[in-house]
């Protein structure tokens, strides 16, 4: 049979440190989510204004963080941080920092192509019905913006808790990490276990973000 | 003598430096249906867009005496999210604050009135245009309007939809609705016109009753424009090519 080397999971408590592992990817991702979406909101509501000034700054700030590599802003906030304001920042808040401006920034982005998605002629007819602005937006414009966003935003949600897995270079013990540290243990015992415990990461990962894109899936179909 | 109903009194529009209309002076009785044609660019709609509101006008005013304007869109312009009937019913009650069970009655007549009442819970992408046009007609009629917009309502049709969409509006006619049309199907004008109008350049070039305007233009504007429409030139010269 194959050797998957995946007894090493039932010694002592591996299994169980693996998924105190998920769970601290999925607390970073979850916070950060519950942050950052709300923020995106507003950041993608203010890149809709006239102001110019507005304008510029959200575009600098969205073009920043997406051409930056995720690792390398993780690098940034906790390492350059720390040394340059003398600060002392846990890997975990400096990763939620980093999850939290990299969200805000790409929701906004959904939000405002979300909102300039919604054609002229619907806040006119809006209009012309003698509804006020206030109305247009309650039953017209934000009803249409979130059944755009939600498929989007769900996207986004799981491309985040994938990210996560970055965090285990910032030291911060997640389940990549805890997995490294099981196969290093059991190098001369199990030689294989880089497969299975790998495969079980994966299987997990997996349980994780399949609901969640079934669920984008099926929103999508049910709204457009 | 009939009521006046609406009166424009030197309306001026530009965008930029572009003065789009110039002056207009007209003024609308009660049950009267006004046709509006000129060339494409003329400020046809623009003096529809000015009337509603939905613009800001640089000089001269419009009064309306608070008689409610409605107005329906060459692209239907139904909410997407809402069915047939929340489309209908979502102005008169939430700004209007009618008894929601009334509002639904009248639009389910409404609805049956243009032949559509199957069709109150579809949603307007399950609607062929002539079909999401005639529930536009109705929902801006339900806010029960006093004068009655229409812009081009069947320019982005298919042939065989145009009809129904003017046999609605030739019954709105015909209840002695107020309406004031732009259009460029020319019989339908004649048909449901009790006044026609030709703008170009900014102005009202012409103005007349329907028969008189398409048979007898006064106008040299008028006769050219209105010789786009017709073929005679061409069934004289027989041969075709
Ligand atoms: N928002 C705008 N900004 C600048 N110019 C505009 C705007 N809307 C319309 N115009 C210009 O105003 C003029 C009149 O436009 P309008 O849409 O009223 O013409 P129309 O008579 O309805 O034409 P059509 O028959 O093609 O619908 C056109 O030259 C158009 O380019
Ligand atoms: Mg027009």
């Amino acid at each position: 049979m194959l050797d998957l080397g995946l007894e090493v999971l039932f010694k002592g408590s591996n299994m169980l440190r693996l998924l105190q592992g998920l769970w601290v990817a999925v607390k970073i991702s979850l916070i950060s989510i519950a942050v950052s979406m709300p923020l995106g909101v507003v950041v993608g509501s203010l890149m809709t204004v006239k102001n110019k000034f507005i304008k510029l700054i959200l575009r600098i700030y969205l073009e920043t963080i997406r051409i930056m590599p995720q690792l390398v802003l993780l690098f940034i906030v906790y390492f350059g941080s720390t040394r340059a304001l003398g600060w002392n920042l846990s890997g975990e808040v400096a990763s939620i920092i980093v999850f939290v401006l990299w969200g805000a920034a790409e929701m906004g982005d959904l939000v405002r192509g979300a909102l300039i998605s919604i054609p002229k002629h619907q806040y006119e007819s809006s209009k012309a019905l003698g509804l006020s602005k206030v109305q247009t937006y309650i039953y017209i414009i934000i009803p249409q913006t979130v059944r755009r966003l939600v498929p989007l935003s769900i996207n986004l949600i799981t491309r985040m808790i994938k990210t996560t897995s970055l965090v285990l270079m910032i030291g911060v013990v997640e389940m990549l990490k805890v997995a490294q540290q099981i196969i290093e243990a059991n190098r001369m015992v199990s030689p294989n276990a880089s497969f299975g415990v790998f495969l079980v990461v994966f299987i997990l990962y997996f349980l994780v973000c399949w609901p969640i894109s079934m669920l984008a899936r099926h929103l999508e179909k049910r709204w457009v | 003598m009939a009521e006046k109903i609406l009166e424009i009194k030197n309306l001026t529009k530009k965008y930029g430096s572009q003065t789009i209309l110039d002056g207009i002076d007209l003024s609308i009785d009660k049950g009267e249906v006004v046709v509006v044609v000129g060339p494409s660019g003329c400020g046809k709609s623009t003096l529809l867009r000015c009337i509603n509101s939905l613009e800001d006008i640089d000089a001269g005013e419009i009064v309306h005496d608070g008689h409610k304007i409605g107005m329906v869109f060459q692209s239907y312009e139904l909410f997407p999210h809402l069915s047939v009937l929340d489309n209908i019913t979502l102005a008169p009650i939430k700004v209007q604050k009618r008894d929601k069970a009334e509002v639904k009655k009248q639009a389910l007549e409404l609805l049956k009135r243009v032949g559509l009442l199957d069709k109150a819970d579809s949603y307007p992408r399950q609607l062929s245009g002539g079909q999401k046009q005639r529930v536009a007609i109705v929902r801006a009629l339900c806010v029960e309007p006093e004068i009655l917009l229409f812009d081009e309502v069947t320019a982005a049709l298919d042939p065989e939809m145009v009809r129904e969409v003017l046999d609605v509006m030739l019954d709105l006619a015909k209840q002695g609705r107020t309406m004031i049309i732009v259009t460029h199907e020319m019989q339908f004008a004649k048909a449901v016109a009790d006044r026609v109008i030709f703008l170009d350049g900014g102005h009202i070039v012409e103005e007349g009753k329907p028969k008189e305007f398409f048979e007898n233009p006064k106008t040299e504007r008028a006769k050219k424009f209105l010789d786009v429409f017709s073929f005679d030139d061409y069934l004289k010269d027989g041969e075709g090519i």
